[in-house]
């Protein structure tokens, strides 16, 4: 038994080395050649909230009026770009370290796990900006700051299913990557970024309830109900009478992380030969 | 399978008391090879209602067993083909075998494909600690042998430059070095004596004759170079079509090898025949002009080679067959009977030949023959030439002499010797 925990111990401190060193190269390689470097990590999802900003709620008037919207737009960019640079680039991890896991045996899904911790590095410096504006602007932090890591957490293992199951088909098919394109579109204007989830409860709430049910949107409004304002950004808690659907979203994510390592784990051992 | 077993186990008796430090019990691999294209949703899709299964099966390796003990040195020999390279990663952990099992005891370090996967956008320093670590060792420990695989791969200078900026030698040097300073306690390594330039083959030469001599440090080595297996290997396996033929001596092996060589190009030698009328030295006139053995072609100098010239001539002048054999390890031409034999009757016929080899160390050795009408015997160089052997229609053996310790001489030491005729004080 006492050998049995001595192995396992040596496996994880294995694969907990390697982990690091990957993540360290990951980041290291991201900003490589580029002039600002770590900067872009901040730079980017402004300049894209900046674009937003100016196109749907100047021009499109897509707000709900209350003067913490842009700062919810901005955090909302944020978590996306999160989802979206974690699952699209977990995608083609494996592919990409091919050359790699033809020539040396380690744990496979560190190779996952370590381009998601990546884009969570990055989040973690956007979240910092945000909280930054918070700080002067109308932000209303509130004790349930402290839910947000939990939020994150749910995020990052959302993204890391996900990002597991696709790069498990994307070794064995490769138009994966045109279809999560399309699907991630399509995922990003069903989740209330970029227009306040009260436009389409006014019209059509059973809608609005539903759409909070999609994983990513009911964490991504977790997180901006938490950090930044509890009374404007309504939550799957807030809008349904009965708590037990609010449960629902939390249970996808569980059953996706699963369903992403069972399904990870049961090809893995074939991509040295497939690549 | 019964046989392999029991020899192995015969071979390890008298070394018991060492440990068993890896175990390949009933290995056996099979590939699927897709037959079409399909890496793609369509065809996958195309495949799946006609049901086609889009692969089929390739049996690599079929049932491999064997055991290496610490401090060995072991070889695994085969033709290109044979699997030995998946043996290797599936001894590695890099591809899971279908049967069987692999049991290691210790640190194992993979040196595979020349190269560990090193990162082109990376500086030196970083991809050693990068692939330290996919091997397995801390920060800590990369560092402390950091200056080591550094003095080994000589590049002490190039560290912080990227590798992209590396020439391919400087890279291949990098990673054999990373792969044999790093304390494994079994190395791994395929194809890699070819590595650098002739300083750094040295610098490997001595490293493997010093690992050798290590009881605690253990070698697997897929190679080529029939020269190092008998250098370095204490062990040896031959591997065929996924079996293994030879295991145990490793001058059987080798010489198993090299035999197999020979019988892979006649083979070639026999199709090409059926199909081309005339190849490189045959005319209309003489359709048909060959070496071809008789006797065994791997023998010692204690044997008498046999072997048949065969030819079909179809014109009328008498002609001679002067033949020569030819070293093809060292090069030149040892013996060359010139115009010896006389044959004046056309038309399709076998002459029979033998050859001692009682003079012969070890060497691979090629007999050519040709087909010359000369006028005046005595003038060897005015002759006409109706015919000769190429590559293919001549004829190889091999000359493998047990215990023989010195490979460079053309001339075995029964033949041959230099005697000490006596030693003077000079101050």
């Amino acid at each position: 038994m006492k050998a049995f925990f001595k192995r396992l111990q040596q496996r994880y401190r294995y694969s907990f080395v390697v982990f690091k060193e990957l993540v360290k190269t990951d980041f290291q390689l991201r900003y490589q050649g580029s002039f600002l470097g770590v900067l872009w990590s901040v730079l980017k999802p402004l300049m894209l909230f900046c674009v937003m900003y100016v196109v749907f709620v100047r021009f499109l008037h897509f707000t709900d009026g209350t003067p913490t919207f842009p700062i919810v737009l901005l955090c909302g960019t944020c978590l996306w770009s999160f989802f979206s640079e974690a699952t699209s680039m977990g995608l083609q991890s494996i592919v990409n370290r091919g050359d790699l896991l033809r020539k040396v045996h380690f744990p496979t899904y560190i190779i996952v796990a370590s381009v998601t911790m990546g884009s969570m590095i990055s989040l973690a410096i956007n979240l910092g900006v945000v909280i930054v504006f918070g700080l002067f602007t109308t932000a209303h932090f509130t004790w349930r700051v402290l839910l947000v890591p939990l939020n994150v957490f749910q995020l990052y293992i959302l993204a890391l299913g996900i990002a597991m199951i696709l790069s498990t088909m994307f070794v064995y098919y490769r138009d994966i990557a045109h279809i999560w394109e399309v699907v991630l579109q399509a995922m990003f204007y069903a989740v209330p970024i970029i227009y306040p989830l009260s436009m389409v409860q006014k019209n059509y709430p059973i809608i609005a309830k539903f759409m909070l049910l999609d994983p990513a949107a009911q964490v991504i409004m977790d997180v901006r109900h938490n950090l930044i304002s509890p009374e404007n950004v309504p939550t799957v808690w807030t809008l349904y009478g009965n708590k037990l659907f609010a449960f629902i979203p939390l249970l996808l994510t569980v059953l996706i992380f699963m369903f992403g390592l069972y399904v990870f784990r049961s090809h893995s051992r074939q991509f040295a030969e497939v690549l | 399978m019964q046989d392999v077993e029991r020899k192995s186990t015969t071979q390890v008796d008298q070394f018991d008391d060492r440990i068993v430090v890896l175990s390949i019990d009933h290995v056996a691999k099979s590939f699927r090879l897709p037959t079409e294209q399909a890496t793609g949703l369509k065809q996958a899709f195309i495949n799946w209602t006609k049901g086609i299964k889009g692969y089929r099966e390739q049996v690599v390796l079929k049932d491999i067993s064997f055991q290496v003990h610490q401090g060995d040195f072991f070889g695994i020999v085969g033709r290109n083909g044979s699997g030995k390279s998946t043996l290797l990663k599936i001894i590695s952990g890099i591809y899971v075998p279908e049967h069987g099992s692999v049991d290691i005891h210790g640190k194992l370090v993979p040196f595979i494909e020349l190269g560990v996967g090193f990162n082109p956008e990376l500086t030196g320093r970083e991809n050693v600690f990068l692939n330290g670590a996919l091997l397995g060792f801390s920060h800590d420990q990369v560092a402390a042998m950091y200056d080591e695989i550094v003095d080994f791969a000589e590049l002490g200078e190039f560290m912080d430059q990227k590798l992209k900026n590396y020439s391919s030698g400087m890279q291949v040097r990098l990673a054999f070095s990373v792969a044999i300073k790093a304390q494994g306690d079994i190395l791994v390594l395929d194809e890699v004596l070819a590595v650098g330039d002739e300083a750094f083959q040295r610098k490997c030469d001595n490293f493997f004759t010093e690992i050798k001599k290590d009881p605690t440090k253990t070698v697997i080595l897929v190679t080529h170079s029939m020269d190092s297996v008998k250098k370095y290997c204490n062990r040896a396996i031959l591997i065929r079509d996924g079996e293994i033929v030879v295991d145990g001596d490793k001058n059987d092996v080798a010489s198993q090898y090299t035999l197999e060589n020979l019988q892979a190009g006649q083979k070639k030698t026999e199709k090409k025949a059926e199909k081309q009328a005339h190849e490189p030295g045959l005319s209309d006139q003489v359709p048909i002009f060959r070496v071809l053995p008789v006797s065994p072609q791997l023998l010692t100098c204690d044997d008498t080679f046999e072997f048949d010239v065969e030819y079909d001539y179809r014109g009328g002048s008498d002609f001679y067959i002067p033949m020569s054999v030819m070293d093809t390890g060292r090069g030149g031409v040892p013996f060359d009977c010139g115009a010896h034999f006389h044959v004046n009757s056309p038309g399709h016929h076998l002459v029979h030949f033998s050859m001692p080899l009682k003079l012969f160390n070890d060497g691979n050795f090629r007999i050519i023959a040709s087909m010359r009408i000369i006028p005046d015997v005595t003038n060897l160089s005015n002759y006409e030439q109706l015919a000769f052997t190429s590559d293919e229609n001549a004829c190889d053996f091999v000359v493998r002499n047990h215990g023989t310790t010195n490979f460079a001489g053309l001339i075995n030491d029964r033949s041959m010797e230099i005697v000490r005729t006596g030693m003077e004080d000079i101050d």
